[in-house]
């Protein structure tokens, strides 16, 4: 055998790395700044404009609903009044003893007038932005936790459990949520909460969420990287959690930005059809809109000043989503 | 084709089931006997409650329950409403003015849509494209009642374009108004993807190779252009039918159209059960046929869809 292949003792001569053209290109410059999808991502979204504005435009809602008593002292529920009976009142309002209040315009202290029980509009705006940001949020996050660990585990596993889960998504994906969330609602009649209506809105919604997840684990399960971490033993499961799941979450985080905004209207409208929130507990804005349909020709801004609430936050989250998604999808950019 | 055909309807079939079996679970587990649900605050005599148990086969084992509801389904028996009305009678009476109003809304939606879409494409970046995705942005996030209230007040109230509310009969011209309120739902994404799919399809080869061989505008856009551009909106029509189910029930209510929507819109409000649910297993039976067909005009429209194993 070696006689056959005997060493090869010539002297070969092949250029150092370093001398030859190759080096500059092979060379990992480690000075350079770290680049990954994550890292780029910011580096776009500060650039926009967008971004900022609807980031800027979330915070200061968020902020409204955990301090609601910053912005207005005067109470949602209480005190409403179909009209002035009190002097006092009526001294601190400007207005004569015995004036209609109800669907009342402006007056000191009550910027945006009253509603048809004579509650204040601005307040019942302000009070209403913890009800649909939690909902929102509830309903997010939930869709996406099942979404996630379905998708995955139908991507990731394949075989018969990926036909089941994603046949049962199939039928879930059948049944449009809202109409979904009405039957829960009207079966639920005297234990509406945020938590019922929460899971009335997100059990119908994971499918989408599933099947974008499950299409991207199928495409990062056949990278280097993964196999690398089955080969040096890590079980499946592990495999899963550590590898898979967090480099397939891109697509994820878009489609939940935009599905928040997507749940805030679900809750909105469920309300509005009187299948949501109790309104003599909850301030939902979808109630307060509700309410105030029968006023349309008379007050309309008791409808309006709801809704312009409810659209720009909505706008917000979507603006936002827009934004992730330029950002973290470059096929999304180029058809920009 | 045909195997195509038989293929997608067959999947049809477990959805059937399982939506049915879902709806009907979440009916069964429903706390509370709904018997006594039905008296309200009165007490009845349990004589009383074991007879109407017996009627609802109420009790029957949960199985039994399904099987015998699914039947009464099958058999075009959708059961009566608390006040005593069949729903099979509501339905064919209200039926034809939502579809009169569905399809006045899908022509509207792909009429614009399309043609916005294609519009801002073709000039990507200019101030049409600008406009346009302005304005899709602001419908996008305007939920459908808002819109509605929104039309009402400005077109029927303030302009008096329109009726406010739809009249006896509900003439096309008094459903015209509603039906815009419901294109523009959809519209937006129809604008969205039809401009996204036209500056894809505008930078292939083909349509590069059409024009290099001498081929005017007026025969690239609307042949070569156009026509590859409408898949994915094709697609995409099944999706929106869900949400023009959701928007026909708020926008049919506002505008007191007679129609399958109002009816469940009314019958929410009345907090009507055994309605609701009627009317949503027939809305989502309704669903999954309208899915299947837009799969298979899918199919027609683009061959490679067919012969995926």
């Amino acid at each position: 055998m070696s006689s056959k292949n005997p060493v090869r003792t010539a002297p070969h001569f092949v250029a150092e790395v370093d001398e030859g053209g190759l080096g500059a290109v092979d060379a990992v410059r480690v000075s350079d700044r770290k680049s990954n999808l994550w890292l780029d991502a910011w580096r776009d979204l500060r650039g926009r404009w967008m971004f900022w504005v609807s980031a800027a435009f979330i915070l200061f809602i968020v902020f409204v609903a955990l301090f609601p008593t910053a912005f207005t002292q005067v109470p949602p529920n209480d005190g409403c009044m179909l009209s002035v009976k009190s002097q006092e009142v009526a001294d601190s309002l400007g207005v004569p003893i015995g004036t209609r209040i109800s669907d009342h315009g402006p007056l000191p202290g009550h910027p945006l007038g009253f509603t048809k029980q004579g509650c204040d509009v601005f307040s019942r705006i302000v009070h209403g932005t913890g009800t649909s940001l939690s909902v929102g949020i509830i309903v997010t996050v939930l869709v996406a936790v099942m979404g996630v660990v379905i998708g995955a585990f139908a991507g990731y596993f394949g075989g018969w459990l990926d036909s089941l889960l994603m046949r049962l998504g199939d039928i879930f994906f059948a049944i449009p949520y809202i109409l979904a969330a009405v039957v829960i609602m009207s079966m639920f009649l005297h234990e509406r909460n945020i938590w019922v209506i929460s899971l009335a809105i997100g059990f119908f919604s994971w499918p989408s969420t599933a099947r974008i997840l499950r299409s991207e684990v199928l495409r990062v399960k056949n990278l280097d990287y993964v196999m690398a971490s089955e080969a040096i033993g890590l079980s499946k499961f592990r495999t899963m959690f550590a590898h898979v799941m967090p480099n397939s979450l891109a697509p994820v985080i878009i489609i939940s930005t935009v599905g928040l905004a997507g749940a805030i209207t679900a809750e909105a409208t469920l309300s509005f059809l009187g299948v949501g929130l109790p309104n003599n507990i909850f301030m939902s804005w979808g109630n307060d809109i509700s309410a105030a349909q029968n006023s349309l020709r008379t007050a309309p801004f008791t409808l309006i000043y709801p809704s312009i609430a409810l659209s720009v936050t909505v706008l917000a989250f979507i603006m936002l989503g827009e934004t992730v998604r330029d950002a973290l999808d470059p096929k999304a950019r180029a058809t920009r | 084709m045909i195997w195509y055909i038989v293929r997608r309807l067959l999947q049809g079939i477990p959805v059937f089931f399982g939506s049915t079996f879902i709806i009907f679970s979440m009916v069964f587990l429903t706390p509370g006997n709904p018997v006594l649900r039905m008296f309200g605050d009165r007490t009845p005599a349990p004589e009383q409650i074991a007879a109407l148990e017996a009627k609802f086969h109420l009790d029957q084992p949960f199985l039994t329950r399904y099987f015998l509801y699914l039947g009464d389904i099958l058999q075009g028996n959708l059961g009566t409403t608390y006040a005593g009305q069949s729903v099979n009678e509501i339905l064919a009476r209200t039926f034809p003015t939502t579809l009169r109003l569905a399809l006045l809304a899908v022509v509207i939606q792909l009429a614009v849509g399309v043609l916005a879409g294609l519009i801002s494409g073709l000039r990507k970046g200019g101030l049409f494209d600008n406009v346009t995705l302005l304005v899709t942005l602001v419908i996008i996030s305007m939920p459908v009642f808002v819109l509605a209230f929104v039309a009402q007040w400005i077109f029927g109230i303030q302009l008096g374009w329109f009726r406010p509310t739809v009249g006896a009969g509900a003439p096309w011209s008094d459903l015209l108004l509603p039906a815009i309120v419901l294109a523009g739902l959809n519209m937006a994404y129809v604008v969205r993807l039809t401009r996204a799919s036209v500056i894809e399809t505008s930078q292939n080869d083909f349509v590069r190779m059409a024009y290099g061989k001498g081929l005017s505008r007026g025969r690239v856009i609307p042949v070569h252009i156009l026509r590859n551009s409408m898949i994915p909106v094709t697609t995409n029509l099944a999706a929106d039918f869900g949400i023009l189910i959701v928007g026909a029930t708020v926008t049919e209510g506002i505008f007191n159209v007679p129609g399958v929507g109002n009816e469940l819109f009314k019958a929410i409000n009345r907090g009507d059960t055994p309605e609701i649910v009627s009317i949503v297993t027939i809305l989502v039976i309704v669903y999954v046929l309208v899915n299947i067909a837009i799969d298979l005009l899918y199919g027609v429209l683009d061959p490679r869809i067919r012969y995926v194993k």
